[in-house]
């Protein structure tokens, strides 16, 4: 019994025990429900996100590129189909023979292979291996045909840059290519948009108009396990195409430049005298800028690198050019406004002038007589140009030429590389050189040689000012739809004076027409230094000056010998240049050529121009007609 | 059901399979079929390797639990004591003779079953003190030299077990041990004493941990102290629960566990990619079949008539209790990650193994209520 009672006690306290253990497993049991609560109740939309970003990984597409079109909307910059062959490492059995294969299929070098090879270092294996970023369509069948044996191996069709009229455009345009580092890095759109396999525009408007071109990544959502491989897709979100951008050029008439510069260093820049636009604008040589899409090959560059008529440059907006006899409607019109000369002042050019001992040659050796202003101009009398240059001096011939933008950027908005050049005054001198301007200066100033120093489309837009009657313009390259047009620009030109927002020029529009009529007499009157060049029907007919610069002095010695520019070494020879406007009797275009180490503008230069105005005048109707695109085309080109 | 017989009548067959206690049985087959389809959910919704055999291992061990259940506790009684010592000298076994895995070495190769002999320690250390206690005098309880006997009885498995090394086991072998000895009587004040030395030897106890130990904790502390590295799987199984919400992500819908952000989802963090695909809803009712278990077993301890048996119950339903909440306060970032399974659920068949043991020896307390034990 006693036994038993014990026994009863001993259970007595292990159920009492047991119940204080049990209020302390309901205290952890809330524990538990109330953090599984708070988890899963009170902070599910937290890890509901958490565990989104965990198993949804995104990855973002190269862009679809902008157009770019010409004025009739024929694209210039657009996209191309191009056939791609890419490898997904960890599908591969044996990734070395894998790739020995493709060497023999697609008869890759060594060289290649390796870089493959060391590239593949570098990636996921669930990341795809660009072995060929372009393969021509025989490739593609052909590794089509062999795909059953090689796993692993993905041929792809993606969208890559492509400029249909190889070299026509490639310093307006430039040319897109892998960005570097220094690209990501000054650029905040590049930066968020870069993935592998894009491109940028490496120059020209394909890089200053890059945000607007660029257009937005295509994104793939994938969902990944914790390792990243892909386990499936989940959503495909289409990017938008960069924005298409409609340029005022024509590609018949950049198409005629190149063709009459073939095989020469130079340029021609032809230019709307009421709108500014820019109707061409090339440099000759230039190079194909298709090259760079998937990087140059070695050889290319050296070939483009090495051409003695240095290629790479954009020698109208870049090349800097003693403007020669072109500036002398500039000098006549200066010495008019200020009253120095009249139309009816005369020089008697005897082949030379005297000054302080320094003896100042025409380029005609034996004079031209007497000459007044129209006959100096028309037979580009350099004696009769010192003499009122003297008379005018620097410094006011510095005021107008200043006016009509010489040295000064004309559409550095949109070109990086474009240069103002310069137009010396005597406090010029000063500040730069730290010299006093000397009377001699003026002088060769005032037949365009010395310290002036222009670019191409600085004599275009010049001329194109004179020809619109004196008036400012801008020029540009992107065409604006809510921009009035020439014929808006005349009439308003025309009718008031006062209040119209075109800057005149002139003081007095008589002097603007006088010197129009010198440079008509110039090109369509016997003995005018380009009347060879002329066209008689008034529809095409144009006036125009023509240029010879001088790139070194010509000594005493080379005077008398009197060579033919065939006989000159190639890198002495004259510049030769040619501005002119037309049609005479109502102008509507502007132009100015320079054929480096060209020889004499009259026979060099202006000879193109007859050319140049029968295409633009006979294109004129067609532009008009087309002053907003009419049917406009589909963004996307394939 | 609850009818007590006549003292140590003979019980027939039919009495015996009368006496089971159903609802403990039909909680625990409940239990094992949410196993296996949680099972063939970490398979990735195919029945391979891990299903199969945690199935086989649920037949041959739920059979074993019902032969336990209808042997007489009298035999448990009798054996305790060598059950224990024979455990014992198989974690000595294990420290010279066991399989490393991931520098840990606990298992046994015994061919047929990796054992792992620390969590048969876990039923082992409380049938040994419930022998004890219900031998002992409830005047002798609280006397040193009856007092030292149970604590070496428990440092021994210990610090066999801690140099594994696996802190889980060993702690959770420590508890159920010391819950019998406060079911025995031992004075609230030496929980209170040994707690307080507990805690002034922390700082040497922490110094013997291992390094991985100690990132445990540390781990534990601040989760985003190394995101990628030791805090992963707390931030990981924190993400899929809370993920899961209210109704769950549905089942082998758990992007956590089948894109394989979850760690151990097999083992140790099985509740996990329950909770995120069965949802707030779904655990609340699993922790509900834990606590019918609990509740159930703590029934058939009290209507036991031998303290032996009484023992036991208390003492496995509170073992059972602190696996359930170890576990979960771990998977819930609660508590440091130390290792231990969730009964029945986990995948591993040592602690199933010991699991239905305990619940066999219930059901035979239940048989065999009116046992005398001497």
């Amino acid at each position: 019994m006693i036994r038993g009672s014990s026994s009863i006690r001993k259970s007595d306290i292990i159920n009492r025990r047991m119940f204080i253990v049990g209020a302390a497993k309901i205290v952890v049991f809330t524990i538990l429900i109330s953090r599984l609560f708070s988890l899963q109740i009170n902070d599910n939309k937290k890890y509901l996100t958490l565990s989104d970003k965990n198993r949804i990984r995104e990855w973002k597409l190269p862009p679809t590129r902008g157009n770019i079109v010409d004025y009739f909307g024929n694209i210039i910059a657009g996209n191309l189909k191009v056939y791609q062959l890419h490898v997904i490492p960890e599908q591969v059995e044996n990734f070395n023979y894998l790739i020995s294969r493709l060497q023999k299929i697609l008869k890759l070098s060594n060289k290649k292979v390796e870089k493959i090879k060391k590239k593949k270092q570098q990636l996921k294996p669930w990341e795809s291996l660009i072995v060929s970023e372009n393969l021509t369509w025989s490739e593609f069948l052909k590794i089509n045909n062999y795909l059953y044996e090689l796993v692993g191996v993905k041929p792809i069709m993606t969208i890559s840059r492509n400029y249909p009229f190889d070299d026509i455009y490639t310093h307006v345009l430039g040319y897109v290519s892998q960005p570097n580092e220094e690209d990501i890095l000054n650029n905040e759109i590049i930066k968020e948009r870069f993935v592998p396999g894009i491109k940028v525009g490496k120059l020209g408007l394909e890089k200053t108009l890059e945000n607007d071109l660029i257009g937005s990544n295509d994104i793939q959502r994938y969902e990944v396990n914790a390792y990243g491989k892909r386990i499936n897709q989940l959503e495909y979100q289409k990017g938008k195409q960069g924005t298409k951008v409609r340029l005022t050029l024509d590609t018949e008439i950049q198409k005629l430049c190149a063709d009459l510069l073939k095989g020469k260093a130079g340029s021609i820049s032809v230019m709307d005298i009421y709108t500014g636009e820019i109707i061409a604008m090339y440099s000759s040589p230039s190079y194909n800028p298709n090259l760079f899409l998937f990087g140059i090959s070695q050889d290319d560059w050296q070939l483009i690198r090495n051409n003695p008529l240095k290629p790479l440059i954009n020698k109208t907006l870049s090349g800097l050019y003693s403007p020669g006899s072109t500036i002398k409607p500039i000098v006549a019109l200066s010495a008019l406004e200020n009253n120095v000369v009249d139309p009816d002042f005369t020089v008697n050019c005897k082949g030379k002038i005297e000054l302080y001992e320094q003896t100042f040659h025409c380029w005609k050796e034996k004079g031209h007589g007497v000459v007044n202003l129209k006959e100096a101009m028309k037979q580009s009398c350099d004696s009769y140009f010192y003499e009122i240059a003297r008379k005018l001096g620097v410094d006011r011939l510095k005021i107008t030429a200043d006016k009509f933008g010489l040295g000064k950027k004309v559409v550095g908005d949109y070109f990086e590389n474009e240069k103002s050049g310069q137009f010396p005054n005597t406090s010029w001198k000063l500040n730069n050189l730290g010299k006093g301007w000397v009377l001699g200066e003026t002088l060769i100033t005032g037949i365009g040689q010395g310290y002036t120093q222009t670019t191409p489309i600085q004599l275009c837009l010049m001329t194109a000012q004179i020809a619109n009657g004196g008036y400012k313009i801008k020029p540009k390259i992107l065409t604006d739809d809510n921009q009035l047009t020439s014929e808006q620009i005349r009439e308003v030109i025309k009718n008031n004076n006062s209040t119209n927002s075109y800057k005149s020029l002139f003081k007095d529009p008589r002097n603007i027409k006088i010197v129009k009529q010198a440079m008509f007499s110039s090109t369509n009157e016997v003995r005018g230094t380009s009347y060879k060049s002329r066209i008689d029907d008034p529809k095409y007919q144009f006036a125009g000056k023509t240029g010879t610069a001088q790139v070194k002095r010509i000594s005493k010695r080379e005077r008398e010998l009197d060579l033919e520019t065939s006989q000159i070494p190639y890198k002495d020879r004259d510049h030769a240049l040619y501005v002119a406007f037309g049609p005479y009797k109502n102008p509507d275009y502007a132009l100015s050529i320079i054929v480096e180490h060209g020889g004499s503008g009259s026979s060099n230069a202006a000879p193109m121009a007859t050319k140049l105005f029968k295409l633009i005048i006979d294109r004129h109707d067609l532009r008009k007609e087309n002053i907003k695109l009419k049917n406009q085309l589909p963004n996307v080109s394939t | 059901m609850f009818q007590h017989r006549r003292l140590n009548s003979e019980i027939t067959f039919f009495q015996k399979i009368r006496d089971l206690d159903y609802i403990l049985l039909i909680s625990i087959l409940l239990l094992s079929s949410i196993s296996l389809f949680v099972m063939y959910s970490t398979d990735g919704g195919e029945i391979l390797y891990h299903t199969k055999s945690h199935f086989i291992k649920l037949v041959v061990f739920f059979l074993m639990m019902l032969i336990i259940a209808f042997m007489n506790i009298k035999l448990w009684h009798i054996s305790a004591y060598l059950f224990y010592f024979i455990i014992i000298l198989l974690l000595i076994w294990v420290s010279y003779f066991g399989i490393s895995v991931s520098g840990s070495q606990r298992w046994l190769n015994l061919y047929l079953i990796a054992l792992q002999p620390s969590e048969l320690m876990k039923i082992a250390i409380i049938l040994c003190l419930a022998k004890y206690y219900h031998r002992l005098k409830t005047e002798d309880v609280n006397k040193f030299t009856t007092l030292l006997l149970p604590i070496v009885t428990i440092i021994i498995p210990m610090i066999l077990v801690l140099s594994q090394p696996d802190l889980g086991t060993s702690i959770l072998i420590a508890l159920s041990g010391l819950a019998v000895l406060w079911l025995g009587g031992v004075k609230i004040k030496y929980f209170f004493y040994s707690f307080f030395s507990f805690l002034i030897s922390l700082p040497f106890i922490i110094s013997f941990l291992k390094p991985y130990q100690k990132l445990r904790i540390l781990t534990f502390l601040d989760p985003d102290r190394d995101p990628l590295g030791a805090g992963y799987q707390i931030i990981q199984s924190k993400i899929a629960i809370g993920s899961g919400g209210f109704y769950g992500k549905g089942f082998l819908k758990g992007t956590q566990s089948y894109l394989d952000f979850l760690p151990e989802k097999h083992t140790d963090f099985i509740f996990t990619l329950f909770s995120e695909e069965f949802g707030f809803i779904g655990s609340i009712l699993l922790l509900l079949i834990y606590i019918i278990i609990i509740l159930r077993i703590i029934k058939i301890g009290m209507f036991t008539r031998s303290t032996f048996a009484k023992l036991f119950c208390f003492g496995f339903a509170f073992a059972i209790f602190v696996y359930i909440s170890v576990n979960l306060s771990m998977v819930l970032g609660l508590l440091p990650i130390v290792g231990s399974p969730l009964p029945i659920m986990s995948y591993g068949g040592s602690s199933m193994l010991a699991t239905m043991i305990g619940f066999g020896i219930v059901m035979s307390a239940k048989i065999h209520h009116n046992q005398n034990i001497a």
